[in-house]
């Protein structure tokens, strides 16, 4: 049985932000259905009484003090902006959206 | 005469003692450019007038008598995952195309500097996510050995620009090997200091917990100059150590290994290895017998689900780290046409804008995030990580240093790979497992093999913060490897110019 469907894929396209064309659906869970199956070898090993390592440095709350410090510009913030209108960044409406 | 040919320690020396100006120097490198970067495509950006301007800085003070760094006036190809100020920074992405950072990394801060002159941007794998170049938008780099190869990746145009003397020292990133992997391919040292090691503010993050840092150069003594230029603490990252800076360049010098014990790790040198890499590897061995190192055998039985826990974990970050390329403050955006909300344009943006393994990763990282699937994936790939950790741990209890070959195979033809991802993922099969324990390595060249003619590179590896004694074994080796050759190996490579 498949580890993944077209529709599972569809799903994570949505949740990741990323529009794709049924083409690329139908490319992308034929490919992770064969990475799945290579990389579901992990499940094998990690056994319960395991500790999980998510970082390879034991490091927790690197605080600095609390300074204002030079910082970019309002110009140069916003020098890479796709749309901009004054002092600020200019985006698609996000509320009020048919 | 600036000679490109030379080590990047030569050439400082030269400018410091006003034999040739850096301004001559930079020049000849940028001719070289020129002329061999059709064949090569090492660049996506040459600062033809940046790079100048760098260098006449350093020539002015020089003229005033001022003291400078090691490597002052000597340039630098600097990958393009890198923020530098004002210059067009893409990280192989269609979605970052004509962005112009408005601040410089610290690596970039550090280089400026110490006198270091930045010639331009190297291709890379899209954000640094394949071992060839072949998924950066702007076409693939072609490896100098043989131009139907690739030169690995991620940082396959750094590497090849050293290889191909168009820099004589480079900086790359490795998250899976991405520095070690194209050094092999081409010939050339690479390091992966230790995670930590060196500050990534201002690097464009791919997966969070096993991204790094790290110098190409086509000596050991000029990786380590180029490594400690790079390397310390930085309170703008919050996970880099603060600690002294091991003593890179002394033990580069340092020319002796004798007592050292060498861990052979028994799971990557037998089967599955080309047998040309298998040879020169065992050559590299008995050499350093010769000069007083002890060979044991090492075991590290969970190597073998390294490669699957990387796999969902590199994904996994990646998922999150990219969600940043939203169109919404800078890069690419497309389909807003006043009527569109943000959503849907943030999604016709990231599917216009990322490329196809990137575009996988991030939905197999979703995937293996998501509820339901976490304890497999993702939490079981944590747990390997803990065993990897272990198997190093018991592994340097018995010896100082380890070593493997780099890659199983030399370099790979352009097509090879690129329709299948697992094959793909099968090269970084050595390199892996150091990233998942944060420790550090080096890709020392050490010979070419017998069926193709290509480099072979022996990767060493230290326990975290010892990256000094990967140093010390790699001197001593290339000392020993340039008496028996007579002639460093990438003599051995096609010219390319017409010089």
């Amino acid at each position: 049985m498949a580890e993944i469907s077209r529709e599972d894929v569809a799903h994570l396209a949505k949740l990741a932000r990323i529009e794709m064309t049924p083409d690329e659906l139908d490319h992308m869970a034929s490919e992770l259905d064969s990475i799945l199956g290579a990389v579901k070898a992990v499940s094998k090993v990690a056994t319960s009484d395991i500790a999980p390592t998510s970082h390879p440095l034991e490091m927790t709350n690197i605080f600095r003090p609390d300074v204002v410090k030079p910082s970019l510009t309002n110009k140069q913030a916003l020098s890479g902006a796709p749309a901009k209108d004054e002092e600020r960044f200019k985006v698609p409406q996000i509320l009020g959206e048919e | 005469m600036a000679d490109i040919f030379a080590t990047a320690s030569e050439m400082a020396s030269a400018v410091a003692k006003k034999e040739i100006s850096s301004v001559e120097l930079t020049q000849a490198h940028l001719d070289r450019i020129k002329e061999t970067d059709g064949k090569v495509h090492s660049f996506l950006f040459v600062d033809e007038s940046g790079a100048l301007e760098q260098a006449k800085a350093v020539d002015a003070k020089i003229a005033k008598g001022e003291s400078l760094s090691p490597l002052a006036g000597v340039p630098l190809a600097l990958k393009d995952i890198l923020a530098q100020e004002g210059i067009p920074t893409t990280a192989g992405s269609k979605i970052l195309e004509g962005w112009r950072p408005p601040y410089d990394a610290t690596v970039v801060t550090k280089l400026k500097e110490a006198g270091v002159v930045i010639l331009g941007k190297t291709n890379m794998d899209e954000f640094a996510m394949g071992s060839s170049t072949e998924n950066s938008a702007y076409g693939t780099t072609q490896n100098p050995w043989d131009l139907t190869r690739t030169p690995g990746g991620s940082s396959g145009g750094s590497a090849a620009a050293v290889a191909a003397f168009q820099a004589p020292i480079a900086i790359g990133t490795d998250t899976g090997g991405s520095i070690r992997q194209p050094a092999a391919l081409t010939g050339i040292v690479g390091v992966k200091p230790t995670y930590g090691g060196v500050s990534r503010y201002g690097v464009i993050a791919y997966s969070s917990s096993l991204d790094q840092v790290g110098p190409f150069a086509r000596t050991v003594l000029d990786t380590a100059l180029l490594h400690e230029a790079i390397a310390g603490h930085d309170e703008r990252d919050s996970t880099s150590i603060n600690a002294p800076v091991p003593q890179v360049v002394a033990a580069a010098k340092r020319g002796d290994v004798k007592g050292m014990k060498i861990g052979v790790i028994k799971e990557l040198s037998g089967a599955g290895f080309q047998a040309g890499v298998l040879a020169r590897f065992n050559e590299s061995l008995e050499l350093l017998v010769a000069q007083g190192a002890e060979i044991v055998e090492v075991s590290c039985p969970n190597f073998e689900y390294a490669l699957a826990a990387y796999y969902l974990i590199a994904p996994s970050e990646a998922s999150s780290n990219l969600a940043r390329f939203d169109s919404m403050r800078y890069g690419l955006r497309v389909g807003d046409d006043g009527k569109r909300g943000a959503e849907e344009v943030m999604s016709i943006t990231r599917d216009a804008g990322f490329g196809k393994e990137v575009k996988r990763r991030i939905i197999l990282g979703t995937y293996a995030l998501s509820s339901g699937y976490y304890d497999a994936y993702y939490g079981s790939a944590q747990k390997v990580r803990t065993l990897v950790k272990q198997d190093f741990e018991a592994a340097f209890s018995k010896a100082d240093v380890l070593v493997s070959p780099v890659t199983p195979t030399t370099a790979f033809k352009i097509g090879e790979k690129s329709n299948d991802p697992v094959a793909m993922y099968l090269s970084d099969i050595a390199t892996i497992p150091v990233n998942m324990a944060g420790i550090g390595g080096m890709s020392l060249p050490v010979g070419l093999a017998d069926e193709d003619g290509l480099p072979v590179g022996l990767q060493i590896l230290a326990p975290v913060m010892q990256d000094d004694r990967f140093y010390r074994v790699g001197g001593t080796l290339e000392a020993a490897l340039l008496s028996k050759w007579g002639k460093p190996i990438l003599a051995n490579a096609p010219k390319l110019g017409a010089k």
